[in-house]
């Protein structure tokens, strides 16, 4: 089994990750159609569109954590480093290690908020308490949640505030200091002022990382994205009423690009507030 | 729907009398539903009270009392256990003279008890002490003098004193009243004992029928020396060596169910494991008597080179086979309670399965695990139909030492007591279900305290 590379070839040029024509299925059915994308490294990019149209489940392709819905199954290449992440010999539990992920509803462990942080490094086996204190203290400060919790790293992580529950667990995911960070809609449960919190933790990460969000907020990604992808729905009629839809990519660009000039009608008519 | 109906509708949620009508009715129908809860609820802890009441009123009370010997001629006090050994002795060679043979094959001898009187001293005592030049004779040949001094030098002052108050002393209940009895009818009692029993020396006391003594007494067929010994020390035995069994496996197949065996719609191994599942399901249903008969082909028949027959190892596997589906079935839901979303945070960190379910699942499922394993373990201390198919005794003299022991256990004295026909076993069965009912909370207790503690770690 070949490892996941930690560090881009000199080939590999600017992009983080690259997808070449993602088809997504959930058994039988389609859910995503040929998707190509190119994932700019140490940028923010950003998934928009309507519900149902396979954001979520595209950003899920890009670290196999769709492998753990039964039935699913992802063709086309996911290149990240130069390595097609769906290839033969590719281990998904070293993809999750590289290409970290935040979740829609905060998820802490019900453990200490020391053992949510140190969670990631002890999997990897480090041990020295002297070292996972370090980590512990660099992975919060680097979350802005340090100076608030300091104190309580005792304290169960469940204790905390919705907002200070979601900068944990991009804490936990920074800990084992991925590549890649994949935020699956992070602020939506969050009110207006967390949500300012999460976006300038966002600012400040994407010096280190390269990161990939979906948001349903066109607000949010005009705020902190600096590319956006518009994905929308396709659908064909069946008989009897039926229908069969699935998702397709619109339009990729800078975010400026995105709100200001779109090239593609359907894009305009989604940002000007039309429909989705 | 036309403009019309809807208005009709709409005149109906602003009419006050029709609302204030069905506002009674609402509220009656709520408060029916209130008293018949509560009268569950009553009718519940009635037949609790009703069974403590008739336990309490058999355990404890007034007996008569009266004795071959009295114990107060043989030692101050009666305190048999502040003698010296030889005037223990002495005692026995005074009343019992002739049954010293007797003694010596029940307490020193170790061989085959129908070759006792026909060997020869010294194999009969081979290793033990016993009179010089005597190797050629039988035991019937020594003085009872000699016979004394052998009980004397390989018996301990404990064994004596038990041997003394069992075949000695010899007391025996005449006459026992309930707990209700003794309190409201004290004065009726007292009488019928002056009248009837104060003649013949016997004493007339108010006792306890759970008491040291009946814990740590063997069985016996003398309700007045009988105890629950032997009984005590097979349940718990048994109870202990089954969840030892049960909980990995049981806990094992619940994991592998949830966790491993998830395969897509239509492969083969979900149908297999649908099918197992199923069955599990239903095994939890299937009469005890079925898994006793189970247990006596296998454990005790075909494997009997193991487990010795009708031992304790056969029993607790048997047991473990009982309990196991419930066990397995709580735990798959304890399993299935933990979110998905702690998984998913997990596997995004980069954790292999069995990080996951390690780490991650087992903790958070564990407290529900563990009232799976109280419910069941409840279950195998009560059951009762199993083990008298897998041979449990309903009477042995000895303790049982190791797995391969031959035992009896709490239910199956309670039952065996309960059908003799001298009246004292049924005190002696009350105080046999309290022994259980206080076993039962104890094991319980600890079980939930390891439950709580589990809780603790989760939520601090």
């Amino acid at each position: 089994m070949s490892a996941v590379k930690a560090t881009a070839p000199a080939t590999s040029g600017a992009y983080a990750i690259e997808l070449k024509n993602v088809n997504v299925f959930y058994g039988e059915k389609l859910a995503v159609k040929d998707v190509n994308v190119n994932i700019q490294r140490q940028k923010i990019t950003a998934f928009i569109g309507p519900s149902g149209c396979g954001k979520s489940t595209v950003l899920r392709a890009l670290n196999r954590m769709n492998d753990l819905v039964l039935g699913a199954r992802v063709a086309g290449e996911v290149i990240y480093n130069g390595q097609n992440l769906y290839g033969p010999n590719i281990d998904p539990v070293e993809v999750r290690r590289r290409i970290g992920m935040v979740f829609q509803k905060a998820n802490p462990f019900p453990k200490s908020i020391y053992d949510n942080i140190a969670y990631g490094p002890r999997l990897l086996g480090i041990r020295g308490k002297q070292q996972l204190d370090d980590i512990v203290e660099r992975s919060l400060k680097g979350a802005f949640l340090w100076d608030e919790v300091k104190n309580d790293l005792k304290k169960s992580g469940l204790a905390l505030s919705g907002g200070q529950q979601q900068r944990l667990c991009i804490a936990r995911a920074v800990a084992i200091e991925p590549d890649v960070i994949l935020m699956d809609e992070p602020c939506s449960a969050l009110d207006p002022i967390a949500t300012q919190a999460i976006e300038e933790l966002m600012r400040e990460l994407v010096k280190t990382y390269t990161i990939v969000i979906v948001t349903h907020n066109m607000q949010q990604a005009q705020r902190v994205a600096d590319f956006t992808a518009f994905f929308s729905i396709r659908k064909e009629m069946l008989n009897e009423g039926k229908d069969r839809r699935w998702g397709v990519l619109v339009e990729y660009a800078p975010t400026a690009t995105i709100f200001n000039s779109p090239a593609n009608e359907e894009t305009e008519r989604y940002i000007g507030g039309e429909f989705g | 729907m036309t403009d019309n109906t809807l208005d009709t509708q709409i005149d109906l949620v602003r009419d006050e009398g029709f609302y204030q009508t069905n506002l009674r009715s609402r509220k009656f129908r709520g408060n029916l539903w209130k008293n018949f809860f509560l009268l569950a609820i009553i009718v519940a802890f009635g037949a609790l009270l009703a069974l403590f009441y008739n336990i309490a009123n058999s355990a404890f009370g007034y007996v008569v009392e009266d004795y071959a010997v009295n114990p107060t001629t043989l030692a101050p006090d009666g305190n048999l256990s502040a003698l010296r050994e030889d005037e223990l002795i002495a005692i026995l060679l005074e009343y019992q003279e002739r049954r010293l043979p007797v003694y010596i094959r029940d307490y020193v001898f170790t061989g085959d008890p129908t070759q006792f009187t026909t060997l020869p001293v010294s194999e009969v005592l081979a290793g033990k002490w016993y009179p010089p030049e005597t190797d050629a004779l039988t035991i019937r040949d020594l003085t009872p003098a000699q016979q004394a001094e052998v009980l004397e030098r390989n018996m301990d002052q404990a064994q004596m004193v038990t041997l003394i108050t069992e075949q000695v002393v010899d007391p025996v209940v005449l006459e026992s009243y309930t707990l209700v009895e003794s309190i409201f009818n004290r004065p009726a009692i007292e009488a019928e004992f002056q009248e009837e029993f104060v003649e013949q020396g016997a004493t007339l006391y108010f006792t306890s029928w759970v008491n040291l003594d009946f814990l740590t007494s063997p069985l016996s067929n003398n309700p007045a020396a009988a105890g629950a010994r032997t009984a005590i020390i097979g349940t718990l035995l048994v109870v202990i060596v089954t969840i030892c069994i049960a909980f990995p496996i049981g806990v094992g197949a619940a994991i592998y169910l949830e966790e491993y065996s998830d395969h897509q719609e239509g492969h083969f191994l979900t149908r297999m494991n649908r099918i197992i599942e199923t069955n599990i399901r239903n095994l939890a249903g299937v009469p005890s008597i079925i898994y006793g008969l189970l247990g006596l082909a296998v454990f005790v028949r075909t494997l009997g080179g193991v487990t010795g027959g009708r031992t304790i190892i056969s029993a607790s596997l048997t047991m473990a086979l009982l309990i196991l589906p419930v066990i397995i079935i709580n735990a798959q839901e304890a399993l299935r309670a933990v979110p998905s979303s702690l998984r998913d945070a997990s596997y995004g960190m980069g954790a292999t399965k069995w990080q996951t379910i390690y780490k991650v699942v087992m903790p958070s499922a564990i407290p529900g695990i563990l009232t799976g394993t109280i419910l069941a373990m409840s279950r195998a201390i009560g059951e009762t139909a199993p083990l008298i198919i897998v041979g449990a005794s309903t009477f042995i003299l000895f303790d049982p030492s190791s797995l391969q022991s031959r035992f009896t256990v709490l239910p199956i004295l309670i039952y065996n007591w309960t059908s003799r026909p001298q009246p004292e076993f049924k005190n002696l069965a009350a105080s046999a279900i309290i022994v259980l009912l206080v076993l039962l909370l104890i094991l319980n207790a600890t079980a939930i305290i390891l439950r709580q503690r589990a809780r603790k770690s989760l939520a601090s």
